[in-house]
């Protein structure tokens, strides 16, 4: 019993960071219907911006966080304006292509620039309790809360703000919104700024979790949030969160009960029987098709 | 100088609808490549990279045959290609004899392409409910499925790999290979089925409307690019005598997929561009040691913003329009002159 509430501890910790990231793809898929390939290597952009901050700056942790969130989205926004809007008329798998690119120049030129993997320096004092005889740790704490005070704050964004309106109009009719005089373009660069934040802030998270980071780490970890996006459905800002959490959830229940080497093959078997039964993801709608 | 160009154009067009083209150059190629390896006419280092653009080539058009003429999007073709790949090889080390490998290497390809294409008949399912990037990432979750599997198959190696293979893979096997496969999807794509193939990715329920079998042609289109990619894996195995699963990841996927994007959708003479300029340039750029890697991508994003459908996007090499589909063009051409003539 104790074992299995350290796992779900364990599970609740690794799907905030999931949760996190797929809400990048979810919210750029749902405002331009293209999947942002290129997230997960801003994730990870995320984990170096925190190692070069907490190594060369030492500032605490809230500062730290502050200016990672700034410069992934600083950075997002940068790729959409430098890569993604030239092609917003083009076909969508040629934009598609574009953030594979964008992803892989990512990884490549931090590789380049960064060729071992660094360990991010504990920004916090880690203090551990004992309820009971599950232990719980003030990073595991910090990381749950700010994962769903996050969410939070994400989810009235979208739901109560001006802006949050324009993004939902914008994902419902495209060609009609403009002229309703809603700032298309300034309003996708927010989405950008935003998606791309929280996958910084998702990336220092994981770096103080697993300290270990190296330029590789988005993909697996961009992969496996994408797949919560579309267990979720994709687009569904609500979905995200909970596609993350139980992607979280399963991998870790799998590798608690069966050697760890399971972990992917399970997780993606599960997901492909998910598909089959809900294809569009637990809170989607398939969209009607017209001939 | 123009009129020169003009003459040589003229000449090459005559020279590449030619009815004996296609035997000519295949018996050429196939004796320059037996040549090449027993004479030493090319070094083993450029017989390797013509080895390597070969494989890459069946890559991208089997892969083309999906992602440009189906209209899905796939993103697991290292999967099929890593099953190709195991079972070729366990075939050739633990199975065949060792004295007869040079002659059953052949039947070591082809059962490699058939254990793939079996795969790729449980990939096509899905594909019948779900399209787009719903289906993208059955594929993907497909992919990691072999590879994460293959790493738990301690028998085969596990996460270390699989070695043992003997160099197999000789230059006039690829060509054999890589005509094949472009021949096989060319005229795939030009018959009748291919019709079918097409109508589905400009409208599935038109075309299905419209009396095309859609399932009966996503399996066959599966199987058939699971196949090759399938066959390039054995050969890519018997090439390199050593595969672990980490080789066929996500980035092999992805890299396969640029070449396909690159040369450009639904042609054939793109993918066979895109495959050749992907592998040399690399080859090319290797003294700048990482930063090809980083120079790579950043060209594939520039080449996406100024010409978001690749080098060939959608046009075909005229050496590979059958003459009807030619001449077809020609009159249409001829009709819409005459009638905006007579309009005028």
């Amino acid at each position: 019993m104790t074992y299995i509430l350290q796992q779900i501890l364990n599970a609740l910790q690794l799907g905030s960071i999931y949760a996190l990231i797929a809400l990048g793809y979810t919210m750029v898929y749902g405002i331009l219907t293209m999947i942002n390939f290129a997230h997960g290597d801003l994730f990870m952009v995320g984990a170096f911006f925190c190692f070069l901050i907490a190594v060369y700056l030492q500032l605490p942790f809230v500062p730290t966080l502050m200016l990672t969130m700034f410069g992934v989205a600083c950075l997002g926004v940068l790729i959409e304006r430098m890569a993604y809007k030239p092609l917003r008329a083009a076909p969508r798998v040629s934009a598609i292509i574009t953030a594979l690119g964008v992803g892989l120049f990512l990884e490549n030129f931090t590789l380049a620039l960064s060729p071992y993997p660094k360990n991010i320096p504990p920004l916090l004092t880690d203090k551990t309790w004992m309820i009971g005889s599950v232990t719980i740790s003030s990073l595991q704490i910090i990381i749950i809360a700010l994962s769903v005070s996050l969410m939070l704050i994400l989810d009235f964004i979208v739901q109560r703000t001006k802006a949050g309106m324009a993004m939902r109009a914008i994902s419902w009719d495209k060609t009609i919104v403009p002229l309703m005089g809603v700032p298309v373009n300034k309003i996708i660069s927010l989405t950008f700024a935003i998606g791309t934040g929280l996958g910084g802030a998702a990336g220092m998270m994981y770096g103080l979790a697993y300290p270990v980071i190296d330029p590789y780490m988005g993909i697996m970890v961009g992969w496996k949030a994408f797949i919560s996006a579309v267990v979720g459905g994709i687009g569904n800002v609500r979905g995200a969160m909970i596609g993350g959490f139980i992607l979280g959830t399963v991998e870790i229940l799998v590798a608690a009960f069966f050697p760890s080497t399971y972990r992917d093959f399970v997780a993606f078997t599960l997901l492909l029987i998910l598909l089959i039964f809900r294809p569009y993801g637990i809170l989607g709608k398939p969209s009607p098709q017209k001939v | 100088m123009a009129a020169f160009y003009k003459n040589i154009l003229a000449r090459w067009q005559y020279i590449s609808t030619h009815k004996f083209f296609w035997p000519v150059f295949f018996v050429a190629g196939l004796a320059f490549s037996i040549a090449a390896a027993t004479f030493d006419i090319l070094d083993l280092y450029l017989q390797l990279i013509l080895i390597y653009v070969g494989i890459n080539i069946i890559l991208t058009v089997s892969l083309n045959l999906v992602n440009g003429y189906m209209g899905e999007f796939s993103i697991g073709h290292a999967g099929f290609m890593a099953i190709g790949a195991y079972t070729a090889s366990l075939l050739t080390v633990n199975i065949f004899p060792a004295g007869a490998l040079n002659y059953l290497f052949p039947l070591a390809i082809v059962a490699g392409g058939m254990a793939a294409a079996a795969v790729g008949l449980i990939v096509a399912v899905p594909s019948f409910k779900t399209r787009g990037d719903y289906l993208a990432i059955v594929t993907l979750a497909f992919g990691m499925i072999v590879k994460s599997g293959i790493e738990n198959i301690e028998a085969i190696g596990g996460p270390r790999g699989f070695l043992g293979m003997s160099k197999l893979t000789t230059l006039p096997w690829v060509f054999f290979w890589t005509v094949l496969s472009v021949w096989v999807i060319r005229n795939l794509v030009y018959s009748k089925f291919g019709r079918g193939v097409l109508s589905i990715r400009e409208d599935e329920i038109a075309s299905d409307l419209m009396s095309v079998n859609t399932r009966q042609v996503k399996i066959i289109v599966f199987v058939v690019s699971s196949f090759f990619a399938g066959v390039a894996g054995g050969l890519f195995a018997h090439a390199l005598q050593f595969i672990n699963p980490r080789m066929f990841d996500i980035i092999k996927s992805t890299d396969i997929l640029i070449m396909v994007y690159l040369g450009g959708i639904a042609s054939i003479g793109g993918s066979i561009i895109g495959a050749v300029i992907y592998t040399i340039l690399l080859e090319i750029l290797r003294p700048l040691g990482i930063w090809r890697m980083v120079l790579m991508p950043l060209m594939l994003v520039v080449l996406m913003i100024y010409r978001p459908r690749g080098i060939m996007g959608m046009r075909e090499a005229r050496f590979f329009v059958p003459l009807r589909d030619l001449l077809a063009a020609k009159l249409w051409k001829q009709k819409k002159k005459e009638a905006s003539d007579a309009s005028a």
